[in-house]
Order: structure tokens, then C-alpha cells, then sequence
């Protein structure tokens, strides 16, 4: 007791510090040095040391990686734009009180709710070519009947689309919060000095919000980035390669290939790439942040 | 897609159904003068075996005789079944960490077969099975055997073979007044003629996703003339007779086929035909309920088979062993493992099988009217023409099985979708010679 006493402070964050690095550090470290070895996980097989090897792989002979780095890219970038947009249109608009304007606020989170699979299951339904809803609706419209899923070419674009549909209430939702939190004087002193309402929005609105509109892109890019179960349940990273991530990749390499020092270095590159967007998004907040 | 949580819903209803007549005491079947445990030793009375299967429809019929070989035998089996990813994950988990005790478990010898033996996992089963005459190894079709068969090593007893076949709509084919294909360019012909996408029918179906398509498309690829290796073990992806299996598959499907083919694999092709919206599906032929039993299938009563149709090369479809039984090497209890799978493949066990509709691996039961009693009568003759003929591996034949796959498949898509195939076939080719020099 007396030990614990006399160390009543590192008592308290201990668990924390243990938590912190059982679950995050020797992870990072294991994966790490799994990335400098070529191993299949046979227990009786040890990992072979192969250096930097794998590395060199994935950036100079490999090019499923480098297509599926810009394609975790492209996805995000879609998907997190058009959910910042309709974020915000959603968020004005539910924005203050109407009538019933709990129960919209409920309702509209409802997709944020779901689990990703089964979303991927119904959209893959709705999605089918032949007898899908979708296509039965663009015919009843005499519109051309399209592949969705089964085109290179828009595949992703149609995944991104489930990602929108799940994550845009996320988006409104914080977006939300960030306009209750606005103060009322700017916005009466706009009115006094005869503002409309776009100069409210673009001069008072924009960037009074701006710090939350960064933080919830943070937010959502990082786990856009990640995505992986509707990819996953949806098109598998197909057809061919077409909407291969680099999570996707990493998986098939480690649980389909079972090579998991090549898994290893691709995943340690994946790591340093979401680090690096986040510490762009979090200077880009404190320098923004520090201007207002 | 759509139909795969059903067939895993039902699947996990079978095994449930199954586990639980397993558990029920056998009462009704006597073990003496039953002439399916004839042979059965009682040496290892009291062991007890730990078996993995897959759920599957050998081993729904299986469980149904085990009752009477643990009678015979004075074995009792604990059996756990997976569906078939699953059952490769956890025997690769279960092996690696050496941690498995499973004594003998189903596995798919194209899949993970050279994998396991190269990591050791299996028991070479040569000596128990050159050993017993009367259990006679020899009745076992070559290509079956060759495909359990690795430098030398027997590691493990086919059960389940299969084959190529064509489904076809025998009701459309009469309204065309078409005859059935029997070379590739009849077959493409009917495709053109019956694919009629005003009225939502395709001409054909078949799979279509990156590395699902890889077994079906491989019977093209070898009935053009080519193969997925050269002689001296370089990749075959370079040759004319390639290019022109690969230009001829994606035709087919991007011409005749219905949307998002490059999405499927067996389940969602198998739709298609199911729903009345495709003229002919090319697939393995141990999928037929799929296609005829009318719980199923709304075209059950007019589907027709046809063997696999003639390219330049002749009509060589693959003939394939899809599962077998392996023998843990871990396991201590070898020799009693061996007196089930020896019982398990036995003449008139397999033929039991092959009557309730599994096709098995023994030239005995083919040749026996008998044993071709459990299939509908078109079925049992193409598969009985094509049990004698054909390749004996439908991917290509390497340890890492899933990467040589992805390779090899990704120009498939490419030639569906019409686009760059000559460069898609370029990149495959290096990168699968790459693979093949690092595939040790």
C-alpha cells in the first residue's frame, strides 16, 4: 500500500499506459518486425529475415499495391466529399426547431446504425444487374439498364455511393453540433448590417464552422480510408482488381495467401499513410484555428 | 450473392440436423450381416477419433452410415463440420500451431493439398494403400490418384470428383429447334441464337469473378490447346492457343451473357439460370441439384446435360478429385484413422455414396448400373463419358494456390469486359513466372 501511495499518480494512468501498449505498441512493433521477415504462419516454420525486401516489393514490383494506394485514395476522396457536402446541406436543414424535428434528427441516423455487412448485403441486392431493384426501376423509366458492380470502371464509384448513403448523418450529425454551437451576436449583427442570407452563410457561417468542418473530415477520412467490410462483402476487390483497397489487399495477402510478412510491410506502409494525413488535418486545424 | 446467407442458413440447418442423428444411438442397424462394414477391423475398439469434415453432401450422406462403422468397430467419431473457407482456415490455423488434434480431416486436394504436404501436415498413406488389396488402390481412377499423389507421396484418399459440364434449357433449345453444341463453335453459335436480352434471357452464364472463374475457365483453356504451365514449369499465359481460350471465354460472356458476370461466382451464375433468365450454364457438374431440383431451380424439369463441347484441342474438360481424406501426421492414432478412411472410401461405401448422388472416385462404381442409379439418367451418362476423360486439375497446380489464381484469373475479367487483353495476358505472364520461381 505504501508503494502505491507514494505513487498515487502513475497508479492511475497505469492502466491506461498498459491498455496503450498491450493493444497498440506491440502490435505496431510485432507487425513491424513481421514486415522484415517472409513468413506463412507455420509455428514449426520459423519467419526468415529477409530485410527490407518487402518493402522493396510493394514499391518497385508489385502493382496491384501502388493501384490499390490511389484507389483507397480516390474512394475516400469521393466518399468523404460528397458526404461533407450533403452533410452540410442535411445538417442546415434540420438545423433549429420545426415540428417533429427530434424524430428526423433520430430517423436520419438510422444508416449510421446498421451493421456494414448486411448494408452491403441489401445494397448488393438492390445493385444486382439482372434482377435487382434498381435496374427493374431505370427500366420501368425506360432508362439504360446499368452493370453497377460489374463495370471496372464504376465499380468503386458505386461503393462509394453505400459509403455516402452509411455515413453522411455521421457527417451532419457533428456538423450539427457544430452549428448549435455557433454564437447568436455575429450572426445579429450580419442581419442589422443587412446581410441575406448567402452572405450569412459564406461570411459568417463557413468559417465560424470551419474547425468542426475539419475535424469531422479528419474523422471521417481516416475511417473511409480503412474501409473494408462493404468492399469486402460487396465486390471483394473485384471484377479483376477494380476496387482493390489497400485493406482489402492486405487481408487477401495475410488470410488468402498467408504471407504474412508481405501482409506485414504493407500494413506498416498503410499506418504511416493514415499518420500522415492525420498530422496534415490536425496542423491544418491549428493554423486555422490560431487565425480565427 | 443474394441466395449465399440462405445456403448457409440452410447448410448450418443441415449440420445442426445432422450432428444430432449422429448423436442418436444407432439401434436399427446391425453390425454383423450389414455388407457395408464387412471388411471392418474391432483391433482398435475403444479409440477415440476426432474427424473435421466440411459441409458438404459426402459428409450429410456419410454421417448417416457411421453409425454402423462405430459398431463395427467399437470406434465412437467425434465429427465437427465447416463450411469450406472456414475448414481451410481452421485447418491451416489448427496446423501451423501444431495445436490440431483432429486425426483425419476432408480437405481439397487442388486447393491446399501441396501446401499441406510440403508443410508436413499430412501423412503419406502410400504404404496403407498399395498395403490392402482387397480395398484395391488401383480401382481408383488415375487422374484421382495422381492428384492426391506429390513427389511421391500419397497424402490422402479421393472422395469427391468432379467434372465440366454444360446445362442447358432443353425447352429453348426445342423452340430454336437447335441441337446441342458439341464443339465450342456450336456452343458460341447457340449462345448467339438463344440470347435474347429484350425478353431478360442470356445465351449463357458462367463465372466470371477474378479468381472463381479460374476452374471453369480452365477447361477452355486446355480444350484450345493450352495450359497454365509449360513442360519445363515456365508460365503457358504467352501462347496463341491461350489468347485465343482467354478472347473466347470473355466473348462469350461479354456477347451472351447477362450483366455483371464479373461479379459471379457459381452461386450467383447459378441464379441467373435458376430465375429462367439464361439458355445454358457451363459449371461442375456435382452442382446439378442446384440446377433440377425444383425447390430450387423454376426450370428444374427442362434442364438438360451435355458433356463439356470440343475446342481445337478435343473436348478436354477437367476431371477433377474436389476433396479427399487426409491423416493428420500429428495424429496418434494413425492406423485406427486409416481403418476409417479405408472403410470411408471402400468399394461398397463409395457406392452408397454415388447412389445418393455423390459422384465418387472408384472405375468399379462408374462402370455399375448400380452406381449410377442416384443421378437423373442424362447426368449419369455424361458423367460417366466424362468420368474416363479429361485433365485432372482444374487451377493451377502450385502451393500458393489463391495467389496463382488471382493471377491467372485477372485477364479473364479483362477479356469480358473487352479491354486490353494482349497487355492483361503480358503482365499476367510475368507475374506468373514470378510467382512459379517463388512458389517453393
Amino acid at each position: 500500500m505504501d508503494f502505491l501511495n507514494r505513487h498515487v499518480r502513475a497508479t492511475f494512468v497505469l492502466p491506461a499506459v498498459i491498455f496503450v501498449i498491450a493493444m497498440m505498441i506491440v502490435p505496431i512493433l510485432y507487425t513491424s518486425y513481421l514486415s522484415l521477415h517472409v513468413w506463412s504462419g507455420s509455428a514449426r516454420r520459423a519467419p526468415e529475415f529477409v530485410g527490407l525486401s518487402n518493402y522493396e516489393r510493394l514499391f518497385t514490383r508489385d502493382p496491384r499495391f501502388g493501384d490499390a494506394v490511389a484507389r483507397t485514395f480516390v474512394f475516400t476522396g469521393i466518399a468523404v466529399g460528397a458526404e461533407l457536402v450533403l452533410g452540410l446541406g442535411v445538417a442546415l436543414l434540420i438545423n433549429g426547431k420545426f415540428l417533429g424535428h427530434n424524430l428526423v434528427k433520430t430517423l436520419i441516423l438510422l444508416p449510421m446504425v446498421a451493421t456494414p455487412v448486411a448494408i452491403g448485403m441489401a445494397w448488393l441486392l438492390l445493385y444486382e444487374p439482372n434482377i435487382g431493384a434498381l435496374n427493374a426501376l431505370l427500366r420501368a423509366l425506360n432508362l439504360p439498364p446499368q452493370d453497377f458492380l460489374g463495370s471496372s470502371s464504376t465499380a468503386l464509384l458505386w461503393l462509394a455511393v453505400v459509403d455516402i448513403w452509411q455515413w453522411t448523418p455521421l457527417m451532419a450529425l457533428i456538423l450539427l453540433a457544430g452549428l448549435a454551437a455557433l454564437p447568436e451576436e455575429p450572426y445579429e449583427a450580419a442581419r442589422v448590417d443587412g446581410a441575406n442570407t448567402w452572405q450569412r452563410f459564406t461570411r459568417l457561417t463557413l468559417p465560424l464552422l470551419f474547425p468542426t468542418i475539419i475535424a469531422a473530415t479528419l474523422l471521417r477520412s481516416i475511417d473511409a480510408l480503412k474501409t473494408f467490410d462493404i468492399i469486402y462483402t460487396m465486390t471483394r476487390g473485384g471484377p479483376g482488381f477494380a476496387t482493390e483497397t489497400i485493406n482489402t489487399y492486405g487481408y487477401i495477402q495475410a488470410f488468402e495467401y498467408f504471407q504474412l510478412g508481405q501482409a506485414s510491410s504493407l500494413l506498416i506502409v498503410f499506418f504511416t499513410l493514415i499518420l500522415g494525413v492525420s498530422l496534415f488535418f490536425i496542423r491544418f486545424r491549428r493554423r486555422w484555428g490560431a487565425a480565427l | 450473392m443474394y441466395n449465399r446467407p440462405h445456403l448457409r442458413l440452410l447448410s448450418l440447418a443441415l449440420a445442426v440436423a445432422f450432428a444430432l442423428t449422429a448423436l442418436w444411438p444407432a439401434a436399427t442397424l446391425t453390425a454383423q450381416d450389414n455388407p457395408l462394414t464387412a471388411g471392418v477391423s474391432n483391433k482398435f475398439a475403444g479409440t477415440e477419433l476426432r474427424l473435421i469434415f466440411a459441409n458438404h453432401p459426402w459428409n450429410n450422406t456419410i454421417q448417416r452410415l457411421i453409425p454402423a462403422f462405430e459398431q463395427a468397430s467399437g470406434m465412437s467419431l467425434r465429427i465437427e463440420s465447416y463450411f469450406e473457407d472456414q475448414l481451410s482456415q481452421k485447418l491451416q490455423v489448427g496446423l501451423t500451431s501444431g495445436t490440431s488434434t483432429a486425426d483425419a480431416f476432408m480437405f481439397r486436394p487442388l486447393q491446399e493439398g501441396r501446401l499441406f504436404a510440403k508443410n508436413g501436415w499430412l501423412f503419406d498413406l502410400k504404404a496403407f494403400a498399395e498395403a490392402d488389396k482387397d480395398w484395391n488402390w488401383e480401382d481408383f481412377q488415375e487422374a484421382a490418384r495422381g492428384t492426391v499423389t506429390f513427389e511421391g507421396i500419397v497424402f490422402g484418399v479421393p472422395i469427391v470428383t468432379e467434372r465440366q459440364v454444360l446445362y442447358y434449357r432443353k425447352d429453348l433449345f426445342a423452340a430454336k429447334g437447335l441441337s446441342v453444341p458439341t464443339t465450342l463453335e456450336e456452343l458460341e453459335a447457340a449462345a448467339k441464337a438463344l440470347n435474347d436480352p429484350a425478353n431478360g434471357i442470356a445465351g449463357i452464364v458462367m463465372r466470371g469473378q477474378r479468381a472463381a472463374a479460374v476452374t471453369q475457365f480452365s477447361s477452355f483453356l486446355y480444350s484450345f490447346g493450352a495450359d497454365w504451365t509449360k513442360e519445363d514449369g515456365t508460365s503457358g499465359l504467352d501462347t496463341p492457343e491461350a489468347r485465343a481460350a482467354y478472347e473466347f471465354y470473355g466473348r462469350l460472356l461479354r456477347e451472351y451473357g447477362p450483366q455483371g458476370t464479373t461479379n459471379m461466382s457459381w452461386p450467383q451464375a447459378v441464379a441467373v439460370l435458376q430465375q429462367g433468365k439464361a439458355a445454358m450454364w457451363i459449371d461442375a457438374d456435382s452442382l446439378f441439384l442446384n440446377a433440377t431440383d425444383p425447390t430450387r431451380s423454376t426450370v428444374a424439369k427442362d434442364i438438360g446435360f451435355a458433356p463439356f463441347p470440343a475446342g481445337p484441342a478435343g473436348a478436354r474438360q477437367y476431371n477433377i478429385t474436389s476433396w479427399a481424406l487426409g491423416i493428420n501426421e500429428l495424429s496418434e492414432n494413425k492406423e485406427a484413422a486409416w481403418e476409417f478412411v479405408k472403410w470411408a472410401t471402400s468399394a461398397p461405401v463409395v457406392m452408397e455414396l454415388q447412389k445418393s448422388g455423390n459422384p465418387g472416385p472408384r472405375i468399379s462404381v462408374w462402370e455399375s448400373p448400380e452406381g449410377l442409379s442416384g443421378f437423373p439418367t442424362e447426368y449419369a451418362e455424361v458423367a460417366k463419358l466424362q468420368s474416363a476423360r479429361g485433365v485432372g486439375y482444374d487451377r493451377p497446380r502450385v502451393i500458393s494456390v489463391g495467389r496463382a489464381r488471382d493471377i491467372v484469373g485477372a485477364p479473364i475479367v479483362v477479356a469480358i469486359e473487352g479491354g486490353n487483353l494482349e497487355a492483361a495476358l503480358k503482365e499476367a505472364h510475368e507475374q506468373f513466372n514470378a510467382f512459379l520461381k517463388e512458389d517453393r
